[in-house]
């Protein structure tokens, strides 16, 4: 099952999953879903609310269990045992505390079920989120954002090749949001591997070489970012002497597509070469360009046009993979 | 935000120790320090002995007894205010001191949502579920042994450390009536083992604090109901509720062993299976909630 991570060619890739189904009772929470997480990837798990993200990783961390299909970390099931789960760290929905406890001995008792190395880990994991300065306070006495971060102090103490985080950033305001993204990066860029579900498109945008887009429980996009922009077209906008006849002639251009006038000036899509032969035939046809630019696309506009709507995004539909 | 260390070696290079049991207890314990309901409850455990000789006190000057066993003898020796206080202390204030925090122990990790979190880390469930059994049990013994104890300590100052008359009438010296009294004790802590295994199980079961103490409660109180009910006297000796009078074998001369043992077999007979219960229904569950 467990195949060797394609990228580096160094075992088993971080996490591997296959024909993964949760269904309670008639609802399927998650749909059948197959994903794989290169090592190195910083990888983005989106989906609207109920799109079964959380569920999804909870799978994940073995919290529970599939009805149908296999999770691999590493090439270990976490339902098996905790085994699988070394090297893994994160959190489903809020990273939760004992409230009574302080900081530090919430660390040292998530330490001690680590096992013994992990202890020794605690001063520099409470540095990296910057809260050494408020460790002998109670965790009841926490913001949201500081329980955020006490979580990923938490999974460092596990000196982590793969982090797990379900929506890190939910919640916090936007120094925190900056603080986290910027922690995440840097863990990143340390060789620690990340996959992380988030509903904030710009952060994943920005965060994320590589995604899986959900919806109802099914897969409907997964691969690089720039290769799910490349395959939906750049879009343009134009605006010339005769827009009558220059939408006219985009819809008969070839390589054009998608012709239509927004705002008071024609979009299209088309790649580079078709808007080359486009403008050539504009001129030709008297419709003198005025105004010839390329739109750029979002994360958040494929992400709508995947997720809303009947079109190529319905559930039904088979999932787009790439890269 | 300062750096973070290289992770070192792949996954498979690690050489740590792996966490056990014993990580559990131990943290379990000592979160139990930390929680309002382990000091009702040994607090109840303490108190309750010093209001009873308080009461005693009183008492002494209208009557000199009661009808229960060793009533006549509680104000000639100290020693038999433990034995009182085991005697009424089984239909609700024991169960419900083991329930406090047996009943508690799983449902309050689910409802605060951290059961999520010790469960990503490098325990089996299995060995979540023993360490924190085993702390629930200890917390049992603790308010028992506390009990004793404060109830030993309280009757002698009140009646003095003196012989102890045994239900068959034969008179002991004060030090084995102390021995007797830690013997009693002990085997009072067998139907407790079975309230502590009902409690375990209803909190897996319920996921939910109050329910699980209460309902815990409301076992051990079904149990004497079906006790004093008109035609199901026959049910008597295999009743959870019975077994706890069983240390009583023991003050009889020569000691009798049988309630002892029937105790033993019937409380596993229904302890067992809750405890069964609950391994399988944490083994197996899906964490979602929290």
């Amino acid at each position: 099952m467990a195949e060797a991570d394609a990228r580096t060619g160094s075992g088993p890739a971080p996490v591997e999953v296959r024909g993964l189904v949760k269904r309670y009772g008639e609802l399927a929470a998650v749909a059948g879903i197959d994903l794989t997480v290169h090592a190195g990837d910083v990888y983005g798990y989106l989906g609207p609310n109920g799109a079964g993200k959380t569920t999804c990783l909870r799978m994940m961390l073995g919290l529970i269990r599939p009805t149908e299909g296999t999770v691999r970390l590493f090439g270990r099931d976490p339902q098996e045992s905790a085994q699988a789960l070394d090297g893994v760290a994160g959190f489903v929905e809020a990273p939760t505390f004992y409230p009574y406890l302080n900081g530090r001995r919430n660390l040292e008792l998530l330490a001690a079920f680590d096992g013994e190395d992990a202890r020794t880990r605690i001063d520099e994991a409470l540095d990296t989120v910057e809260l050494a300065h408020r460790a002998k306070d109670r965790v009841g006495g926490y913001s949201h954002g500081m329980r955020q971060r006490l979580g990923i102090a938490a999974a460092l103490l596990r000196n982590p090749k793969l982090l797990l985080l379900d929506e890190p950033a939910t919640g916090l305001d936007p120094a925190g949001m900056r603080d986290m993204r910027l922690l995440i990066r840097r863990l990143a860029d340390q060789g620690i591997t990340v996959m992380l579900s988030s509903h904030l498109l710009a952060e994943v945008e920005e965060l994320c070489n590589r995604v899986a887009i959900v919806r109802t429980g099914r897969i409907v996009y997964e691969g690089a970012i720039s290769e799910l922009k490349r395959t939906a077209g750049a879009t343009y906008r134009l605006s010339t002497t005769d827009d009558e006849r220059a939408l006219a002639v985009c819809r008969a251009q070839p390589g054009v597509s998608d012709a239509r006038v927004v705002q008071g000036r024609i979009a299209f899509t088309a790649d580079d070469a078709a808007v080359a032969e486009l403008s050539q035939a504009l001129v030709e046809a008297g419709a003198l360009i005025r105004i010839l630019a390329p739109e750029h696309v979002t994360l958040e506009d494929l992400f709508f046009s995947l997720t809303e709507g009947d079109g190529a995004a319905s559930a039904e539909a088979p999932a787009v993979v790439a890269g | 935000m300062s750096a973070v260390a290289q992770p070192a070696g792949g996954v498979s290079e690690r050489t740590r120790s792996r966490p056990g049991v014993g990580a559990v207890y131990r943290w379990e314990l000592f979160k139990l320090r930390f929680q309002k309901r382990t000091y009702l409850g040994l607090g109840a455990s303490a108190l309750v002995p010093i209001i009873f000789v308080v009461a005693i006190q009183f008492r002494h000057h209208r009557d000199n007894g009661g009808d229960f066993a060793f009533a006549s003898y509680l104000t000639k020796s100290g020693l038999v205010v433990p034995l009182v206080i085991l005697l009424f202390g089984a239909v609700w204030m024991f169960p419900l001191i083991t329930a406090l925090v047996a009943g508690d122990i799983f449902a309050s990790e689910d409802h605060n949502g951290t059961l999520k979190t010790v469960l990503t880390r490098s325990l089996e469930r299995w060995q979540i579920f023993a360490g924190k059994a085993l702390a629930a049990a200890t917390y049992a013994v603790v308010a028992i042994a506390i009990n004793g104890t404060v109830a030993v300590v309280a009757g002698c100052l009140e009646s003095g450390f003196n012989s102890v008359q045994t239900l068959t009438g034969t008179i002991v010296s004060a030090p084995k009536g102390l021995e007797l009294v830690y013997l009693s004790l002990l085997f009072y802590l067998i139907p407790i083992a079975t309230v502590v295994c009902i409690g375990l199980m209803l909190s897996t079961i319920t996921r939910n604090s109050a329910a699980a103490v209460v309902g815990t409660l409301m076992v051990s109180l079904l149990f004497q109901l079906i006790g004093i009910l008109p035609g199901l006297g026959a049910t008597q000796p295999y009743l959870l509720s019975t077994q706890f009078n069983a240390w009583q074998g023991l003050l009889r001369q020569p000691i009798d062993w049988s309630p002892i043992i029937r105790a033993v077999w019937v409380c596993a007979l229904y302890g067992v299976p809750a405890l069964g219960t609950a391994f399988l229904v944490f083994l197996r569950r899906d964490v979602a909630g929290g």
